[in-house]
């Protein structure tokens, strides 16, 4: 990600230090991570130390220090599909997928991260990849699924 | 639209909305909401639109594209206007029936009805669907009738009349009085009346203040806030100004988490165009009065729905709660008053100040007034979103709304107020629903989460889930519960593997008890109520587990077996063919037998396993009994001997 998106992310929010969060949003939700280089991008334009940077990005859930792989897989592990069977799904895509939650594999092709509740409750067990919402999903559906990503 | 510049003008643009309307002209309203769009609804929708062009009726029908309808578990759902016929679980192919049919004939497609399990009826209307019938919509009702896109909906069914109200004819005192003689009391967890919150900060010298509206709805299993934010965001953006009004505010803020981007979009929407139409922004309705709101999206944190934490991370920070010496109404975001309130409670005020609160509080009961959005999910026929008056028994809620639990299982427990919450079994179902009713019983009301569990649920394992998702959560900054639940979650899961002791259910209670007493805020110190209260009403289970190494409801993975009874096995070969693991021995004309040491306990051979046979069970606490001898398992069929 090139300094100019993230000066023009930074002027969106008028250089205020308390926007920081919505600032790092932006640069997650455009690059799917925050890299060195744009963190320190940040900290130089709102003047905030690293360290809270730092501390943002590991503190809440919707940030990566790492990057991501081209496919993000989310399974709902929420009370409602916790009760249906969802770890039995999740068991089944690691199999699949090769990795455990919070991992991305070496080809950057899937991330795998495990979420408390979509707020699907109705399809429960619900999996999300790419935004795409799955419901009432079973472990050998949803391996063949994921069989057809590239 | 026009900048509106008085209370009167207002209802005049209102009237001149509803001359535009023909309320007998056909319109057919499709929920968009969440989990609607999961089952298809925006394919339906398109469908819908090109199938009004294709039969020439593009002028004669108006379609809606609305928010949540709460019965999500039949989405996508149709209701045709004027006469509220109701067609559910709709694909596109079943458009041009439903046009034809009953937009042009007005017939109704029988195929696409609701069935009443209990008597095999037909219902044509929503209000005599029983999922629909037993409830109270008054908040959520609106839901319907609205497209969150469009502000004109929302003034079409009286909506900123609560504005023009106060503006017109209220004093900041006499409003902030309604709320309180109302005695609308927090929906979001804590049950705190609003109107002592409100008063709090209104009294406290610094001259400024905000309100903030908390949709950081992190609660696994409830979607309340967000379907309403989603579905009717200028309600909340109406409440939250009275609020400001009656408090002295003039800037508020929406902290919504970023995992509910419709949420997100819709209420950008809705502020700038009540910005546009003079509703929000400088000089509201003419008044003189300046209200502006800001968006701050939640980055994904649990504690941070809680009030200090969230004010904390509207600075810019991370979450982390504080010491609640000061109430943050007094010292709150920047160190100034913050009245903090969740989506739902907002969006109860509109209601107070239009109907006033001899209406409010004739609904619900003594303690808690008004009604209260439930959402019921788990193991429960008609998942969904309900509002009920406050005092219904959650008898009703579950199998009157509900329709019970399927598959013919029994009922064990539900869980309300969310991870601090806890269980209430079947003999407590009389309770009517309120805070302090489900407070005294061990639980509590939370943000309204109500998870259905039935016999097939391990109610340890449901305390270890939960303290796993807040040992999760837990922000790490006081010692209780950092630790404390860290060795809460090891007891735990240590019992639901079989290796648990004499002695650690007493541990856990002793690890409770300080987390009550000593931790920092509401999430530790309610952080043990899944155990205490999975303790309270289900002690057998916990030592079952612990002594028998026994798991009663037959979940707990590492306490169970899957065996074939070899009286049933008719040798179908189903099981074996659908074993991930190669764990099943078997074959042809032989009693299959299963592997124990391949076996990896994933149950795919009990569901597989024909109902006409039933051969595979789980059996728990007790040793697997020894595979029956080779010679004897050959299957000798009636004239079939030669085979």
């Amino acid at each position: 990600m090139d300094n100019e998106r993230i000066d023009q992310i930074i002027d969106k929010h008028h250089n205020e230090a308390s926007s920081l969060i919505q600032v790092l949003l932006e640069i997650q939700s455009d690059h799917h991570w925050l890299s060195k280089e744009a963190i320190e991008r940040v900290a130089e334009k709102l003047q905030v130390p690293l360290t809270r940077i730092q501390h943002i990005a590991t503190f809440y859930k919707a940030f990566s220090l790492v990057p991501k792989g081209r496919h993000e897989v989310h399974i709902c592990m929420g009370t409602a599909c916790h009760v249906r069977g969802a770890s039995r799904v999740l068991d089944a895509v690691q199999d699949v997928i090769g990795i455990k939650p919070g991992e991305t594999d070496l080809d950057l092709k899937f991330s795998l991260e495990t979420v408390n509740c979509l707020g699907c409750c109705a399809l429960g067990p619900v999996l999300e990849i790419d935004g795409k919402t799955h419901g009432k999903a079973t472990p050998g559906q949803m391996a063949e699924v994921l069989k057809n990503y590239e | 639209m026009n900048r509106i510049n008085s209370p009167t003008e207002l209802e005049e643009v209102r009237k001149q909305i509803l001359s535009t309307r023909d309320p007998n002209k056909p319109c057919i309203t499709l929920c968009a909401g969440s989990a609607c769009h999961a089952s298809g609804s925006k394919e339906v929708g398109i469908a819908i639109e090109e199938e009004i062009i294709k039969q020439g009726l593009s002028d004669a029908v108006d379609i809606r594209k609305t928010g949540c309808h709460g019965y999500c578990e039949r989405g996508p759902i149709i209701v045709i206007n004027p006469e509220k016929i109701c067609y559910f679980q709709i694909k596109p192919e079943d458009v041009p029936e439903i046009i034809s049919q009953t937009i042009k004939e007005k017939k109704v497609v029988e195929r696409l009805l609701y069935v009443d399990p209990n008597t095999n009826e037909k219902i044509v209307h929503e209000h005599d669907i029983p999922f629909y019938k037993y409830q109270e919509r008054i908040v959520f009702g609106s839901n319907s009738s609205v497209d969150p896109k469009s502000i004109e909906d929302y003034l079409a069914i009286g909506g900123y009349a609560a504005l023009g109200k106060i503006f017109s004819s209220m004093s900041a005192d006499q409003v902030l009085d309604e709320v309180k003689k109302a005695n609308l009391r927090g929906r979001g967890g804590g049950g705190f009346p609003a109107g002592t919150k409100w008063e709090g900060s209104r009294n406290a010298p610094e001259p400024i203040k905000y309100v903030i509206v908390n949709a950081d709805e992190g609660d696994p299993g409830a979607y309340m806030d967000r379907s309403l934010l989603e579905g009717n965001p200028h309600a909340v953006l109406e409440g939250l100004t009275i609020g400001a009004y009656a408090i002295g505010a003039h800037e508020g803020y929406i902290y919504v988490r970023q995992e509910y981007p419709l949420a997100v979009e819709n209420v950008f929407t809705a502020i700038r165009q009540a910005e546009e139409c003079g509703l929000l922004g400088k000089n509201i309705l003419g008044s003189g009065y300046d209200f502006i709101v800001k968006v701050h999206q939640g980055a994904g944190a649990f504690v941070c729905g809680e009030s200090t934490a969230l004010m904390t991370a509207l600075e810019g920070r991370a979450g982390e709660p504080r010491p609640k010496y000061v109430r943050s109404n007094v010292v709150g975001l920047w160190s100034r008053p913050s009245v903090l309130n969740n989506v739902e409670t907002w969006a109860n005020v509109p209601l107070i100040i239009n109907k006033g609160a001899d209406w409010f509080t004739k609904i619900g009961t003594e303690t808690s007034k008004g009604t209260k959005i439930f959402s019921l999910v788990g193991k429960i026929t008609n998942t969904g979103l309900v509002e009920v008056p406050m005092g219904t028994p959650l008898k009703d809620i579950i199998f009157k709304i509900g329709g019970g639990i399927p598959g013919g299982k029994k009922f064990k427990a539900v869980q309300t107020g969310g991870p601090s919450g806890g269980c209430i079994p079947e003999n407590q179902l009389d309770l009517p629903v309120g805070f302090d009713e489900l407070t005294k019983a061990g639980s509590m009301m939370g943000s309204g989460g109500m998870i259905v569990m039935d016999e097939d649920t391990c109610m340890v394992d449901v305390a270890r889930y939960f303290l796993d998702f807040l040992t999760d959560e837990s922000c790490g900054k006081c010692v209780p519960c950092r630790e404390g639940m860290r060795q809460m979650l090891k007891l735990l899961t240590n019992i639901t593997k079989g290796k648990g002791k004499e002695g650690d259910i007493e541990l856990l209670e002793a690890l409770s008890e300080t987390a009550i007493e000593a931790a920092l805020c509401a999430l530790g110190k309610s952080s043990p109520n899944p155990f205490l209260s999975t303790l309270k009403y289900f002690r057998d289970e916990y030592e079952a587990h612990v002594k028998e190494k026994r798991c009663p409801a037959l979940s707990c993975k590492e306490l169970i077996n899957f065996y074939i009874d070899p009286t049933k096995c008719s040798a179908c070969t189903t099981c074996a063919r659908k074993c991930p693991s190669d764990a099943i021995i078997g074959g042809k004309n032989k009693i299959h037998i299963v592997d124990q040491e391949k076996c990896t306990k994933c149950g795919t051979c009990f569901e597989v396993c024909p109902p006409k046979f039933r051969a595979i069970t789980k059996i728990s606490g007790v040793p697997v009994p020894p595979p029956i001898p080779e010679e004897q398992r050959t299957i000798v069929r009636g004239g079939k001997k030669d085979e």
